[in-house]
């Protein structure tokens, strides 16, 4: 059944007040660090001071010897997860690299690396312990940048690392884990076609999520070995599986009870301290509760790769592009696994290029590996792409909104990664643009606007829901995510739809993974699509035993009820005369006419539909101090169908904020040792709401047909143009190109000051 | 038959550089399994390592998904997320 049909929805599209906001509101929400146990620990980790070096022995006595503590652990005490158990279900993570992350064994491969942990009957004594543990390191040189790492004779990170990807398959190993590579048509032929060739390079710096809540955990492992999980994540069957696996438990012995997430974006996607504690309550027979500082969350959690992106595009001068090329060479950090490859498709996928080549390195280095950040890899491949769309506008003469106009993707477009467009929404966001007040608006002195465009798959997956009939009639719908981004709210709302019953009547929760069937973590845009896809099937199936049951009530056939408006009616005059049966006297009555009325539902749901946008921003520059202002913001998506529009709104809104922190301040500072200088965000600035404008949003609407509703995802999307759409709203301020972010003050100071020299003091 | 496209370099490596082929299949697990008989080890790369775009819509994980005589297939990166 399809409810594509908007002018039919009664729920889906309204605005109601989320169900978890109360709770959330007035702090009566469970975050990670919230849960307390009879009997608990404080773990607390030891990491690394080094960038690079070898672990030559640990000593514990000391640590032992001190009254209160309870238990240490090291990488010893893990076992070693072999390639053929690297994997599990469907799930990404390459599992033998990420319990080396979790637990440094033989190297550290960053500052910040866990190297031993300890649990004691306080946070106090804990962290004295910390400082009785004794690691003898042999230090190791240490590499920090792409293009040092690439060097011959470069330190080397693992000696098992032998570039995939290139023939013949090389012999010595090295720091480029992977070479990768996408080519559709004749590039060097596009590039002699063209009337004009700019080629340009742009760099990106490592920036993190940046949740505001912290890693956080409480596990307890029994006797006999089975064990309960609460903690913070953006998936409780990923957490269970994950730590399974790198501490050698059953999954069947864990249950992982989700806590509400402070933020994720990407980095809770894996775990870096549920195995840690599970190995001190196992050893010490009590709950170990682990919460990262602020400082512990910049120097070893995953941050979003530094890059550099080299872009070449060839152009008739009538503007349509005859070859596009982009090399990005993404930092991989401490393990193997960047999001080059996708930095690769997405950055040219919003345009039909007919010519095009693409080539991703994924290169090792001293820095804590990356995690996922909305969109992984796109929003860098697309900084440069959409940057040297906007040089190649400024060297034709055309507007740059016209550009992409003239060479935007559309249905039937092949993509440089193979896929033929169906569906698709980007041109809709770039009529949009054109017909935009913003774009109207007049501009003063030293102010600029930029555009830019972006591209994310969005994803589907495995995905399970619960529908239970209560019975008063209100309805408890299950879901198997996290909700980080209001899902409760859009679950609740589709179901209510399909059960035509208020919104207030239907009460979602997130279960845990003993109470809801698998699910796919929150990320890549899934949940309304895929949970909504499976709750929406769920109510479905209720809807059809609420019809049964109204036909035992009346004694008449189940084909001869129909089912509207929240109420069972007769199908016809022919069916018989009742008075239509409401779910509360259903419910009521379930009983006697066959027990409880429940309907579970597991999907591993496909064709998401993708996602493009496109961002108008307006800045303000300060030649004298370098200071950019955001002055308008206008972000612009094809969202499907927005299920709740606040919600959609606020991921928009949130993804530009995000971006314009990438844009304009975020990145990591090391010393000379590859120790981080600015763990904390006093000193690595991320927006707040001073610097903002209200974000404006306009949501197109082009439905996804594979979803009931038409839902695409929309969070990550977002954060693909911000940043090239400020760069080259500063071009457009000042004439000067930005090429490196951030463009913090000093940059564009350094911009200004190479545009025209300072005059001496004494002149 | 189902036309078979590989845009990236991963899966190259075993069909010894072919980028287009026709696959007689009419799923996504039929497809896999014909495609390991004619190039062994693409089948365990598939699995591991990619999703496919049926027409144009993707399909990750999905050995039921059906194909049509005149589908298009490409092969494409697994897709993950934040």
């Amino acid at each position: 059944m399809s409810f594509l049909d908007k002018a039919a929805l009664k729920i889906v599209g309204t605005r109601p007040i989320r169900p978890d906001g109360v709770d959330k509101v007035t702090g009566r929400a469970n975050f990670g660090a919230d849960m307390v146990m009879p009997g608990m620990l404080w773990g607390r980790i030891k990491r690394s001071p080094h960038a690079h070096a070898r672990i030559l022995g640990i000593k514990f006595e000391k640590a032992l010897a001190l009254p209160g503590v309870k238990a240490v652990t090291c990488g010893a005490d893990f076992p070693e997860v072999t390639p053929e158990r690297a994997h599990v279900g469907a799930a990404p993570a390459n599992l033998r690299d990420l319990s080396r992350n979790v637990i440094a064994r033989g190297k550290v491969l960053y500052e910040g690396h866990a190297v031993a942990a300890v649990a004691a009957t306080s946070q106090a004594i804990a962290e004295q312990a910390l400082d009785l543990i004794e690691v003898e390191y042999e230090v190791l040189p240490h590499v920090m940048d792409i293009e040092a790492a690439m060097a011959d004779g470069a330190p080397l990170l693992h000696d098992d690392i032998f570039t995939a990807g290139v023939e013949p398959k090389p012999t010595k190993p090295s720091n480029v884990s992977k070479v990768v590579r996408f080519a559709i048509g004749d590039v060097e032929a596009g590039f002699r076609e063209a009337d004009i060739v700019i080629e340009r390079r742009y760099t990106t710096k490592p920036v993190h999520q940046g949740y505001i809540e912290p890693h956080a955990c409480l596990v307890s492992v029994a006797a006999d070995g089975q064990c309960t999980i609460f903690s913070s994540s953006q998936g409780q069957f990923m957490v269970r599986a994950y730590t399974s696996r790198i501490v050698g438990a059953d999954i069947a012995d864990i249950r992982a009870i989700p806590a509400e997430i402070g933020g994720g974006f990407g980095g809770k996607t894996i775990v870096y301290l549920e195995p840690l504690a599970y190995m001190l309550s196992k050893k010490s027979g009590r709950p170990v509760k682990m919460v990262m500082s602020r400082e512990e969350v910049f120097r070893a959690t995953g941050p979003a790769p530094g890059a550099i992106v080299e872009v070449k595009l060839g152009a008739k001068k009538d503007g349509h592009i005859t070859a596009a090329q982009s090399i990005l060479k993404y930092q991989a950090g401490a393990f193997q696994g960047s999001p080059v490859q996708q930095g690769c498709i997405c950055g040219l996928a919003v345009y039909d290029f007919p010519n095009a080549l693409t080539i991703g390195y994924d290169v090792l280095c001293n820095r804590p590996k990356v995690a996922a950040y909305r969109a992984p890899g796109a929003p860098i491949g697309s900084f440069g792409v959409e940057s040297c769309m906007d040089e190649l506008a400024d060297a034709l003469n055309i507007e740059p909104l016209k550009l992409r106009e003239i060479n935007g993707a559309k249905d039937g477009t092949k993509a440089t990664h193979g896929v033929t467009w169906v569906n698709i929404g980007y041109q809709k966001t770039l009529e949009a643009a054109r017909a935009s007040e913003h774009l109207k608006a007049p501009l003063g002195p030293n102010q600029g606007r930029g555009i830019a465009s972006g591209y994310w798959h969005n994803a589907g997956g495995e995905s399970s829901a619960a529908c239970h009939v209560n019975e008063d009639g209100t309805i408890t719908v299950t879901e198997g995510h996290p909700d980080i981004g209001g899902s409760r709210a859009s679950m609740a709302m589709m179901v209510a739809e399909v059960l035509g019953v208020p919104f207030e009547n239907v009460r979602p929760v997130v279960g845990d993974t003993t109470s809801i069937g698998f699910s796919a973590s929150t990320g890549g845009s899934r949940v309304t699509f895929a949970g909504g896809m499976a709750v929406t099937q769920a109510a479905q199936k209720v809807v059809e035993v609420l019809k049964q049951r109204a036909a035992v009530i009346w004694d008449i056939s189940p084909d001869a009820v129909e089912w509207k408006d929240g109420k069972a009616y007769p199908a016809g005059p022919n069916a018989g005369a009742f008075e239509p049966l409401d779910l509360a006297t259903i419910g009521n009555r379930a009983a006697r006419t066959g027990g409880p009325i429940s309907a579970e539902v597991q999907i591993n749901a496909q064709g998401q539909g993708p996602g493009f946008a496109t961002h108008i921003c307006d800045v303000e520059v300060d030649r004298e101090t370098g200071f950019v202002k955001i002055l308008r913001y206008t972000a612009i998506q094809d969202v499907g169908r927005a299920i709740h529009p606040s919600y959609v709104e606020g991921q928009m809104q949130g993804g530009v904020t995000q971006g314009i922190g990438w844009a304009l301040n975020e990145e990591y500072i090391y010393d000379k040792d590859g120790c981080l200088e600015n763990p904390g965000f006093l000193d690595y600035r991320i927006p707040v709401a001073s610097d903002m404008p209200m974000i404006d949003t306009i949501m197109v609407e082009v439905p996804n047909p594979r979803h009931p509703f038409g839902a695409r995802g929309v969070g990550e999307v977002p954060l693909v143009p911000p940043m090239a759409a400020v760069a080259n709203a500063i071009f457009a301020a000042t004439g000067l190109r930005l090429r490196d972010l951030p463009m913090s003050p000093p940059k564009i100071r350094a911009a200004v000051d190479a545009e025209e020299p300072p005059r001496l003091a004494a002149e | 038959m189902p036309r078979v496209i590989l845009a990236g370099m991963a899966a190259r490596r075993f069909t010894g550089g072919l980028t287009e082929f026709e696959v007689e299949a009419n799923t996504v697990r039929r497809m896999i399994t014909e495609l390991d008989r004619r190039f062994p080890g693409l089948g365990n790369q598939i699995d591991e390592g990619m999703a496919v775009a049926i027409d144009g819509e993707i399909y990750q994980d999905a050995y039921q998904a059906q194909l049509n005589p005149d589908s298009e297939i490409v092969l494409i990166p697994k897709i993950g997320g934040g």
